[in-house]
Order: C-alpha cells, then structure tokens, then sequence
C-alpha cells in the first residue's frame, strides 16, 4: 500500500481518500442540516467562532480529498468537474449550499407551516407565517380592482372568448393560414376593442353593431363589382367611411335615441383595476406600439429628410423621458390643449401615453434589424421592380423582423413591466390595488404576503413571455 | 388655454416656494426659491442614479462572470437571481424593499449596532461621518493624483509602442492615490475626524441619533432596488460580451507565449468590452430614467419635488412638465453622447 499524503490525493489510495473525503462533505452538511432544521448544535462544546466555522473547514477537507482528476468512477467525476474544480470552486460551492440549507426552515416556515391559509379577518392570522387568508379575502380586489361583485363575469367572459380567438391561429388550416397576419393585425384587435367596450365597460350596445353590420353588408355587395386590383384599398377604406357617414350624417338624431340603450351596467373606467387592467392596459398598448414603431423604424431610415427628422426627433424624445413624466403630461398637460366640451378618458389616453412611448422602443429595435439585413436584399427587391412597400412587405420586413424577434419581446415584457405606474394618474392595477389594501385600517401590516403575492404573479408572466419568445426565435431561426 | 385662464411663464421659478424637503444635499427651506428646490430634486436624482450605476455595475459584472462559471452551483445561483429579479416590476421592487423589508428593521431605541458604529434602523441608515479641516487640499491632492496618473498612462503607451517594455501601470496608479492624498494629511494641514452617530431622545417614545450622516429608507430602498434590477440587465450584457470574443482569439493569445492574466487584459477585455459598452450605456440611462419612480415612496427626487409639489402649489402645468421633461432629456443626452464617445475611443479602428 502506498503512503497516504493528504495534502495531495491521487489515483493510489483511491478509496481511503474517497470514504474519508465523503464523509467529511457529508458530516459538515449534517452539522448545517441538524444546526438549521432542528436547531441542534453538534459542535457547542467549541469556542463560538470555532464551531460557527467549523462545517465550513470540514466540508472543505473533504472536497480537497475527493478532488481527483481522472478517478475513472463516474460520479465522482462529473461532480469534480462540476463543483469541485479547485479551491476557491469548493469554498463557492460550500458556501452556497449551507447557504440554502441555512434558508429553507425560515423560508419554508414563513411560506407553507407556520402560515395561515383560512379565515376571512385579521384575527385569524396569529401566527408568525405569511397571512394567505389576505391574500384569499382581497383577491376579487387584486384580480378585478374595484369593479362590482356581481358583475365580474363579464371580465371572464370577454378574457376567455379573448384567449379562444387569439388561439385561433393554432387550429387554422393551411388554407386559411395566409389570411392569419390579416387576422391578428386588423380583425383580432377590432374584436377585442368590441368586447372591452360593450362587455367589460358597458357601452351602448346597439348603435354601433348595427351600423357596423350595416356598413359591413354595404360594403361587402358594392365589393362584387370591384377589380380585385383594387380590392385591398377598398376593403381597408370603404367599410370605415360608409360607418361613418352612417353615424355621424345620415342617423345622427336616431343615434342619439338609440344609444340610450344598453345591454349592461355602465362601470366607468376608474373602477377598473387588478390584474385584469394590467391586462387590459399591456394588450391594448401592445398592439398599438408595434405598427407605431414600425413606422417609425422606416421613416428613421427614410430618404425624405422631414420624414427622417421628424422621426428622429420623436423616437429620441420619447426615449429620453421617464415614462413617469409622459404620464404625468398625459394626465396635467394634456387636457388643457383641447376644447373646452372635449373629454377623452383616462385610460384612453394613458394606453395612448404607454403605446407612444414604448413605440419609440420598439422603432430603434426594429431598425436594429433594418441595418443588419445586407444591402443585397434592398437590391435584389428593387431589381426585381418592387416599389418601396412592396419591397419591405415582402422581402425586407419579413427577415429584418425575424431578426429582431429577442429585441421586440424584451420591449414587450418592459411594457408589461410598466403598467403598474399608472398609479401616476389615480389608476390602479395590482400593485396598486396592493398599496390600498396595505393602508386598510382592517388589514394593517400584511405588506409582505401582498407584495411577494404579486412577485409571483408578475414572475409567472413575464417568463412565461420571456420563454415563449425564446421559442418563437428558434422556430423561426433560420441559417444564414 | 386662453379660455381656461392660464397664464404662460417661467416667473414663477423665482418666487418663494414655502414647501420644505426632507432630504437635501444643499442648503433648502420654504424660504427659498422654486428655482432652488429644482435644484434639490435634480441632485437627488443625480445622487441616488450614481449610487445606482455604481453598485449595478459591481453586481452586474460579478453576476455576469459568474454564469460563465464552470461551477454548476454558482452558474445556477446567478442565473436564478438574474431571471427572478429581471422578471419583476421595478415598482413592485421598490415597494417591497420600502414598504415591507425596510419596515421590519428596528426602531432606532432598539438598534444593535453594526461594528459599533452603524446603525440600521426604521428610520434610516445612520452612518459615522467625516469631519474635514481643510477639505479643499485634500480635494486638491486627489486631483494632483488623477492628474498623474493620466500622464503616467500615456507615458507607459508610449514606452510600450517605442520600446515593447510594459509599465505596471496599476500598481503604480494606486500607489499615486494613496500617497498622494497621504502627504496632504502631513503636508497640507488636512485634519479628518470620525462622528460617530449618537442616540438621542426627542420626546418620551421618540429616539433618534445625532450626529454621523442619515441615509433616509427611500434613498436605501430605491438605490437597493434600483441597482439590484439593473444589475440583471448589466449581468447579460457583460455575459454576452465575453462570451462574443472568440475561442480562437485566446487560444493565439496563449499560443503566443501571453499568461493567462495578459491575455485577458489585454486580448478578451478590450474586445469584450466593445460588445458590453453600448448596451450597458442604455441601461444606465435606463436606470437615470427609472429613478423617477422615486416618486412613489416619496424620495424626494425631480420629479417628487418639481413635477409633484411645486406644481401642485403653482398649477404651472406646462412649464413645470416641459422642465422636468428636457431636465431628464439633458441627462440622458449627456450621458449618451460621453458613452458614444467613449465607444468611439474603443471601437476597432480600420485603416
């Protein structure tokens, strides 16, 4: 048998070094696991610094004796390599896991044992863990604000149809697929706009259908006669002006009758609140941003100079502001540049502040995209006697966009990361539905479940996004 | 406008503002001007966005290093944090760290000391402060050794093009910086004394401590905020940038006799710190524009202060969000025009 030297453990002696490395690893783990768990100190009878240490030097010990290169068992191996490639490594990797075993009672105690999931007032929560029965009694409050009880089907409803008709996409037949850029960019938002308006917030529900339908069938007969050259501009202009006309010309007196007529209680927009306008707010500002900054994005690379200067100037402005003070100015400034019998709502006009400002975002990562593309695509579109929409719509957004698919869902999850600040201008979703609950006189001092509460819901979300991005890029990832 | 009876005009900005602020790093009572609480605001803002870009930055870049670590645990632990922490509203952040972590700090009759001197409380974070005599020399020698140490720099580059001989140029900047302001204690009269913070009673429940310098909560809450989220941000740029130099281009560096410290000094950094700059610059003016939301905990920032009180009490819509508005476009324009600057100076220069 070879001589041991501990102080550098080598392929000879494997085993006496592995059993007594192990055990080592193991002992100064169990001291940390009895020490935390069980608050059983196995090493009182060392000085205080000592003994608080001593796991420490222990595990340390005995990761120095099973670091061996090339022991030819696998585990021991792989956990070398992967933990234990060198001292500071070892101390590292120590460190991290007392760290966690030193956390998990507290945090464990607080979260699932000492806490109190039942009971619907503050007495029921004595105990030093979290208080869920705060969290169960306002969660109405944190999902829909203060919308009323009894009519919050209506917010469920429009969401599940909503989620349904997005979904649409995944069931569509190849033969319907080219239709679906169509359907997600105009008719989609149009529809979630009609149920926002009549369910969620109440509007007059006739009028507007019905000279909808009206336009619509118009529309759609005098289209027969239409060359199909045309028929894109005609189905993009036609079917909004005849709606117009209707409206505001024709039937004025009657729609003022008519309009007195609603399905549903009216619920201003004030009272709308929770995670269902964070919502609300995100998927609104969401699709308006994206053509916005598209726009943008080209007319920051336009050859026309006022177009270019126009467009630099407004991209770097928003960008330059926090979007605290675009609120604010949308809130104090706004409203005094416009006539006096002139009233646009709230939300309205914070989903308009939001989308501006997130589409000068979205405009700078798009042109990202733009400028990577090489010039020989804009050449070989133009050779090819494409104009200047043509080309971008069919050669050169399609690549750039793909490109920049990481960029854009970043700017998204920032978006949605934003909506809690229009508590700026007296709208309050989940966050700020929290700080409400916080200073009910009835609920004092449960700041922390709320908050980790909301933590959890937001993490959900945006990784939820953020991995779905991730998704979307490799599928449409293509080589170069 | 006209028609709603408001008047256009910036006079106001010198009429007396009569609000106090809680925190100021100059001298400010409601006897001053409204000019001069915009000041207060603006350099709070300065002050904690600096003290957030600073911390960020340090997290940031040893959370970046640590996922491109070979160890399991560590790549993990960072990756963890920086998922979690990127994923959650800053705002809800701030709240938490002011209203539920900070809150459940001691009351200031109760506070155990930290190494005897610090104090952690529900009231702020008291620290000891310096007490300078003839801080200006002081201040003077500081300037001397940044001086030196640019000239020591271009010497060393120029040495090394001329002769290929490397200067320790580290060592001997550190050197300067702490020799220099050194002989300025002996030399130039310069006298600094510790006060340390002292408990003091104001009324029969009401302590607090005297002396020493008082970080208020909100500064704490929203710096810790702040940095902590950014530093996920600054975390990615820093991993991506390493991770763009090439394998190749260490192993010629090694091939070529360079240490592993030379060849990432002087080969990794330089072209790692390309890709990292510009997205890093976006995050501090980032995390300029984020401080605003100082506004919610009541840190008495620009916004707080200017687009808050003051307009509160002037009515002065329009001037006031003009004048925060272009305060903030100033900012961000400076910085990005020092940073592009900055990459210019390091970008890759083809002939």
């Amino acid at each position: 048998m070879n001589k041991l030297n501990f102080l550098s453990p080598d392929k000879n002696n494997l085993y006496a070094y592995l059993y007594s490395g192990i055990s080592l690893f193991f002992l100064s783990i169990l001291i940390v696991f009895l020490n935390s768990f069980f608050s059983l100190d196995l090493t009182s009878f060392l000085p205080g610094t000592i003994s608080y240490f001593l796991p420490l030097i222990i595990g340390f010990i005995g990761l120095h004796l099973i670091r061996i290169e090339y022991s030819g068992i696998k585990f021991l191996d792989i956990t070398n390599k992967n933990i234990n490639t060198n001292k500071f490594n070892a101390l590292l990797s120590l460190l991290i896991i007392f760290a966690v075993i030193k956390s998990l009672p507290p945090l464990l105690s607080w979260f699932i044992i000492d806490a109190n999931f039942a009971g619907d007032s503050k007495d029921a929560c004595s105990g030093s863990g979290a208080c869920w029965a705060y969290i169960k009694t306002w969660f109405n409050r944190f999902m829909y604000g203060m919308y009323p009880n009894a009519e919050q089907w209506r917010i469920n409803l429009s969401f599940i149809a909503l989620a349904f008709l997005g979904g649409v996409g995944f069931f569509a037949t190849e033969k319907f697929k080219k239709y679906l850029t169509l359907y997600y960019v105009v008719i989609y938002p149009i529809i979630a706009f009609l149920f926002i308006f009549f369910f969620i917030s109440g509007g007059p529900i006739f009028f507007d259908f019905s000279y909808g339908i009206i336009a619509a069938v118009i529309s759609i007969i005098i289209g027969f006669f239409i060359p199909s050259k045309f028929k894109m501009y005609y189905f993009l202009i036609i079917p909004i002006t005849i709606y117009i006309l209707l409206k505001y010309i024709f039937f004025y007196e009657e729609l003022i009758e008519l309009g007195k007529i609603q399905a549903f209680e009216w619920v201003e927009t004030g009272a709308w609140g929770g995670l269902s306008l964070t919502f609300i707010v995100s998927f609104f500002c969401l699709i308006f941003c994206f053509p916005v900054g598209l726009f943008l994005s080209l007319g920051r690379r336009s050859d026309l100079p006022i177009i270019k200067y126009i467009s630099i100037g407004f991209i770097e402005f928003w960008r330059g502001v926090p979007l605290i003070t675009v609120l604010f100015m949308s809130s104090v400034m706004f409203p005094m540049f416009l006539p006096e019998d002139m009233f646009i709502d709230k939300l309205v006009r914070v989903i308009i502040a939001i989308s501006l400002f997130e589409a000068a975002y979205v405009a700078e990562v798009i042109r990202g995209g733009l400028q990577a593309l090489p010039r020989g695509q804009y050449d070989a579109a133009k050779s090819l006697g494409m104009g200047y929409w043509k080309m971008h719509i069919f050669v050169i957004l399609p690549q750039a966009l793909k490109l920049v698919i990481p960029g854009i869902a970043n700017t998204f999850l920032a978006l949605v990361k934003d909506t809690p600040l229009i508590f700026v201008v007296g709208l309050l979703e989940i966050v700020g539905m929290l700080n409400l609950a916080k200073t009910n006189p009835e609920w004092l001092g449960f700041a922390m479940e709320g908050y980790v509460f909301a933590s959890i819901v937001f993490f959900i979300i945006c990784y939820a996004m953020s991995k779905y991005s991730y998704n979307l890029e490799q599928k449409y990832k293509t080589e170069r | 406008m006209e028609n709603r009876g408001i008047t256009f005009g910036y006079g106001f900005l010198s009429q007396e503002s009569s609000f106090d602020v809680q925190f100021s790093l100059i001298e400010y009572d409601g006897s001053h001007s409204y000019f001069r609480a915009y000041l207060v605001g603006l350099l709070n803002t300065i002050l904690v966005s600096v003290i957030g870009i600073v911390f960020a930055t340090i997290i940031g870049v040893i959370v970046g290093i640590a996922r491109l670590s070979s160890n399991y645990l560590i790549e993990r632990t960072a990756a963890i944090y920086v998922e979690f922490f990127r994923n959650i509203p800053l705002l809800l952040q701030i709240f938490f760290w002011y209203f539920a972590a900070l809150r459940a700090l001691p009351l200031p009759e109760k506070a155990e000391p930290m190494f005897g001197v610090f104090f952690l409380t529900i009231k702020g974070f008291f620290v000891p402060a310096f007490v300078w005599n003839n801080l200006d020399v002081f201040i003077y020698s500081l300037i001397a050794a940044i001086i030196s140490i640019v000239f020591v720099r271009l010497y060393a580059k120029k040495k090394q093009e001329n002769q290929g001989i490397q200067t320790p140029v580290l060592s001997i900047s550190i050197a300067l910086l702490i020799i220099l302001p050194l002989l300025s204690f002996f030399l130039g009269g310069v006298d600094a004394s510790v006060e340390i913070p002292v408990i003091e009673q104001l009324s029969k429940t009401s302590f607090t401590y005297k002396g020493g310098l008082k970080l208020p909560p909100e500064l704490i809450s929203l710096a810790l905020a702040l940095s902590l989220y950014t530093a996920t941000f600054i975390a990615e740029c820093v991993r991506a940038g390493v991770q763009g130099v090439s394998k190749g281009q260490k192993e010629a560096a090694a091939s070529i006799g360079l240490t592993p410290n030379q060849v990432l000094k002087l080969v990794v950094m330089p072209q790692a710190l390309r890709i990292i700059i510009p997205p890093t610059t976006n995050q501090y003016l980032n995390l300029t524009k984020n401080s605003s939301l100082a506004a919610a905990i009541a840190y008495p920032d620009l916004v707080l202060v200017f687009a808050g009180t003051a307009l509160m009490q002037t009515g002065r819509a329009i001037e006031i969000v003009s004048i925060t508005m272009l305060t903030y476009l100033t900012l961000s324009i400076t910085i990005s025009i020092f940073m592009n600057w900055y990459n210019k100076k390091i970008a890759i220069k083809e002939k």
